[in-house]
């Protein structure tokens, strides 16, 4: 027998190399700047103005630059004056002024000393003892021009524009622009309403010609499908084939559209975006966990749009997770508490159901959760089983993944529910163990969220074999009509929560929306259940119940609600 | 009286010259290419040696040689910016985009010398590691293109060009790539965009510096055609005997493209800076003089984007005294000798070469119109200020020469070229916005007095001209 293998100790956590930084100007003020910044990419690049103005504080304007797409350099919105430090030719050392300070040589054109020339921010390096004169001036009429070069041939249509109140060529008007316009010629007028493909409709005569759209659509979404024709003013955003711009990230070109031209087709005229509440939420769709941020307005949630997570979904999200919302609306939501067929209430149900729990031999509980649903629901279910000695598992989901986002995991928490011990590595395994012992007669009580088991290894023969079957859903379906007591969940629009994605990242998201009728989020009522069953007090805040779960889950030690930030932290899976 | 200096067009137009190998073996051909193979190495004072490709590429630089396609830029310098570190292949561009409007050089050496551009090519590219090199030219020549191929066909079956050159085991392929018919494909990274099979945009600079982030990613040179072939004779001469030719820093001979209102429009090769700009339009070895009965207006002296000269002007340039000391001295229009530092002095360019003549029968503001459509119509439209203000200039100077011109409009067009040039991705920016700056700068008594024309015929209830169209469409490509 070999020895065992002793490990290898621990390399001492190294403190990061310190970060190499560089003293510039920006409007007046000296800044420490790192050399490098991540590109789109995440590659260290040498830092930009734009980057540097950032850390001084200062936004410079842009319409074609985005963090996360390469840089273009033609919107020319970020174009600045700046100086830089004068180098004596003979000696290569500084020239100062008569106060020690180096003496500045702005940037001018090289055929007119006189006139300023602006660099673009976005693409240009910054150099020790750069100055940027992000508000000068020179600045002021170089921006103050552009945007009136991007105005002369737009259509000036805010008022039946979906853009308004988002737009950033409204937003920069009012901060940069001109009041009036000096343009007497006619303008160019381009196609309109042009169905770009399934979910995307095109105004090419809002449009900037950023590229963002294109750019995102080659070099993210890996789909050459978007290109320009025709030449000069006369450009014109196309796809290649009309109406066939159909990859599943389509829309997250609507989102990176600075202006009105990309609209979708599901948002398109149905709201006024300043009307919209926002709140912080995070994608059900699969197990990826995009952050995303609902638009809602009374009560009626319009839109799903990306949360910037560079750990999880970046400024991105799929098209199919984005519009999988409507569900949350749907007409045939279940409202009503029903034991036994009958209207019910939540007290009367939540009793019985509690008397019923109590007593029940041990064995004979079963429980069928879903990985849909939230960690600290899953784990007021545990505490249930543990209790009443049920099985437990939860029902696996799968498709196929995509090279972006999708995950082939389409159940949002199937970490959620392994690390509570709902359900073991492999969801399902158990479910034909339930279903048998249905059958035999030893399990009397069957629980189940948010599935429909019949479609899952536990046909409606099985079913209607139990005593007892609790059944709590959002919509109807073949199981929730045989439940002996129906209880109207919420969705997670609904409700506040944490799921655990696939990689182990902890995710909380808020609330939205109310719920419809006498549904209710399923960790309220849980937490009465598992009050009255296990005779522990539950916690009746989610912050409580979070902080509860923190310290009997041990992947989740140490975790506070109050701590976890917008954009999750990483737990051990 | 000064003449033209035939180097690169010495036996273009010679009665029984042609353009296969034959005839350019039989007229000394490739005896360059035979020469700069052979180059030594250089031992230096510091004990440094230069490798033979050293030597040629330090010998272009000391000839002087500045680019013939339009900035003037050193070749020299330009080829010693190139990332020879990288690891990645160098690759060599002739740019043969030749569509500055009023010139017509480039093509007079592919029509009918094309092995002398063949012959500096691959020179240029030994000198440099070039295993690979295209000639990209204008898709409006495919007669130049068929030449072309054929003369790089009989450089390889002649071992001038493809394995192992001349026994020396140096390989290098140059292909033809025809342009698809647009201005801006000749400027040098629009051209790789181009070449790399995309839209010819412009790319950034920084950081996409064609001698290190060129075709592919790779150090690229990108030189015009005139240029590459001056790289032959300075082997052939030596770069101080090149250096002689011409005048100081703007050495050896530049072909000039006069059009225009003269009597005897064409191509001559000068010595740059021995001719003069009144000798090219006047003497009967150049432009023969203007049309019977009519007097100069104008000179638009390096492509139609260089900044019009007014006839009567006088400049004051830098010239060096009898005492050796530089001093500032009035010339005027006629007597600016044609190179590149007088015309930059003048406050204009030399640009291709190309002079057009424009006599008093010409209104200036319908030249303008012209000019400014053409830019309009080749407007890349990647960057905003040159995509929208391009069209913007056309349609105001049409408006302008169409009879519903304002006072106004002589300020309104500086002001809309103000706000291009400086600020584009590339010198397109620069070439739309000059023609109007200089324009209206110069014969703005011309621009307002047609405004005020056109007012007060609208005044008298002329009534605007309706029905004024641009012609620049998105049809006309």
């Amino acid at each position: 027998m070999s020895a065992p293998v002793q490990p290898a100790p621990a390399p001492a956590p190294q403190a990061p190399p310190p970060v190499e930084t560089m003293t510039v100007k920006v409007n007046g003020k000296t800044v420490q700047v790192p050399k490098t910044h991540p590109d789109w990419q995440g590659k260290p690049q040498p830092t930009t103005m734009l980057q540097a103005a950032r850390c001084a504080g200062v936004d410079i304007p842009h319409y074609c630059y985005h963090d996360k797409l390469p840089v273009a350099g033609n919107c020319r919105m970020c174009l600045v004056e700046f100086g830089t430090p004068m180098m004596d030719p003979a000696t290569r050392k500084p020239v100062l002024n008569e106060d020690g300070s180096p003496k500045i040589a702005k940037s001018v054109l090289p055929y007119e000393p006189g006139t300023p020339r602006g660099a673009i921010a976005c693409a240009t390096p910054i150099s020790p003892g750069m100055e940027i004169y992000a508000d000068s001036p020179a600045t002021k009429q170089m921006r103050e021009s552009v945007l009136e070069s991007l105005l002369i041939n737009h259509p000036l249509d805010c008022p039946i524009c979906d853009q308004a109140g988002e737009c950033k060529l409204q937003e920069y008007s009012v901060q940069h622009g001109q009041a009036g316009s000096r343009f007497v010629e006619a303008k160019v007028h381009k196609p309109k309403a042009v169905d770009l493909g399934p979910r995307i409709v095109l105004d090419d005569e809002r449009c900037v010609l950023c590229t963002r759209c294109i750019r995102f659509t080659k070099d993210i979404a890996g789909d050459d499908a978007l290109g320009i024709v025709n030449r000069g003013s006369y450009n014109t955003i196309s796809a290649f084939e009309t109406g066939k711009f159909d990859n599943n990230y389509t829309l997250n070109t609507v989102d990176l559209c600075p202006v009105g031209a990309l609209t979708s087709k599901d948002f398109r005229f149905k709201m006024r975006v300043w009307f919209l509440k926002e709140s912080k939420s995070v994608c059900t769709s699969c197990g990826t966990g995009c952050n995303i941020t609902i638009g809602s307005r009374e009560g009626v949630v319009h839109r799903y749009e990306p949360r910037e997570n560079d750990a999880v979904n970046g400024p991105w999200m799929c098209d199919s997770g984005r519009l999988n919302y409507k569900w949350i609306g749907r007409a045939d939501r279940l409202r009503e508490v029903l034991v036994r067929g009958t209207r019910s209430t939540w007290n009367a149900a939540l009793q019985d159901l509690t008397a019923l729990l109590s007593k029940a031999p041990a064995g004979s509980v079963a429980i069928v959760a879903s990985a849909r649903q939230t960690t600290e629901e899953l784990f007021l279910l545990k505490k249930l089983a543990a209790k009443t000695g049920a099985t437990t598992d939860s029902i696996a989901r799968e498709g196929e993944a995509d090279r972006l986002l999708v995950a082939a995991d389409r159940n949002p928490n199937s970490n959620g529910a392994r690390l509570t011990g709902i359900a073991f590595t492999e969801a399902g395994i158990r479910i034909p163990e339930i279903a048998a012992a249905i059958e035999a007669g030893t399990v009397k009580t069957l629980v189940v969220f948010g599935e429909d088991v019949t479609k899952h290894g536990i046909p409606a023969a099985t079913l209607a074999k139990l005593e007892t079957l609790v059944v709590s859903d959002i919509l109807p379906n073949a199981t929730t009509a045989l439940a002996t007591h129906l209880l109207p969940g919420a969705a997670h629009a609904e409700k506040r929560g944490t799921f655990v994605n696939v990689k182990g990242r902890l995710q909380k998201f808020m609330k939205a929306v109310e719920a419809p009728g006498d549904s209710r989020a399923e960790w309220e009522f849980l937490h009465e259940l598992v009050h009255g069953v296990t005779g522990q007090n539950g916690y009746s805040t989610i912050e409580g119940l979070f902080n509860q779960m923190a310290r009997e889950v041990p992947a989740f030690a140490g975790l506070e609600w109050a701590k976890i930030g917008d954009t999750g932290v990483d737990v051990k899976i | 009286m000064p003449e033209q200096f035939k180097l690169i067009t010495k036996h273009i137009d010679e009665p029984g010259y042609t353009p296969d190998i034959a005839c350019y073996l039989r007229h000394g051909g490739y005896a360059g290419l035979r020469k700069a193979l052979a180059t030594p190495v250089r031992e230096l004072a510091e004990g440094k040696k230069l490798s033979p490709q050293e030597v040629v590429r330090e010998d272009v630089k000391a000839s002087g040689l500045r680019g013939r396609g339009g900035a003037g830029f050193s070749a020299g310098l330009k080829w010693s910016f190139v990332d020879r570190r990288s690891g990645k292949p160098i690759y060599l561009i002739c740019n043969a985009d030749e569509s500055e409007p009023g010139t017509f050089k480039d093509r007079q050496i592919i029509h009918k010398d094309p092995h002398q551009l063949v012959e500096g090519m691959i020179i240029s590219c030994w000198a440099n590691d070039v295993k690979l090199a295209y000639i990209y030219i204008r898709g409006e020549m495919p007669e130049g293109a068929r030449l072309l191929n054929q003369a790089l066909k009989e450089a390889r079956e002649n071992g001038f060009l493809g394995k192992n050159i001349l026994g020396t085991g140096y390989d290098l392929e140059i292909h033809v790539h025809r342009g698809a018919g647009a201005y801006i494909c000749g400027e040098e990274t629009g051209l790789i965009e181009s070449l790399e099979g995309k839209r010819a945009y412009p790319r950034i600079k920084p950081p996409y510096f064609p001698a290190v982030l060129g075709l592919y990613m790779c150090p690229t040179i990108v030189n015009n055609v005139e240029t590459l072939c001056h790289v032959t004779h300075i082997v052939n001469m030596g770069a101080s005997e090149y250096a002689k030719l011409g005048t100081p820093n703007n050495t050896g001979t530049r072909i000039v493209s006069l059009s225009g209102d003269v009597m005897r429009p064409g191509f001559y090769e000068i010595q740059v800076g021995k001719v003069t700009l009144g000798e090219l339009i006047h003497d009967a070895n150049f432009g023969g003089g203007l049309r019977p009965g009519r007097s100069l207006k104008a000179i638009i002296p390096g492509g139609s984007s260089s900044k019009v000269l007014k006839a009567g002007e006088v400049f004051k340039l830098n010239r060096k005294g009898a005492d050796g000391q530089m001093a500032k001295v009035d010339v005027p229009l006629l007597d600016l000798p044609y190179d590149f530092d007088s015309l930059q002095q003048a406050g204009t360019m030399s640009g291709s070469s190309a002079v057009i003549v424009l006599d008093d029968s010409r209104s200036m503001v319908e030249t303008l119109g012209n000019l400014s459509e053409f830019y309009a119509h080749e407007s890349c439209g990647q960057c905003t200020p040159c995509r929208e203000g391009a069209l913007w200039l056309a349609k105001a100077t049409h408006r302008l020469a169409h009879g519903e011109g304002r006072k106004e409009d002589a300020n309104y067009l500086a002001h809309i070229a103000q706000n291009i040039q400086g600020r584009t991705i590339c010198a397109f920016g620069e070439a739309a916005s000059w023609p109007v700056l200089s324009f209206v700068k110069k014969f703005r008594d011309e621009f307002e007095a047609k405004g005020a024309a056109d007012e007060a015929a609208r005044a008298q209830g002329a009534g605007p001209v309706h029905g004024v169209k641009m012609a620049a469409s998105p049809n006309h490509h």
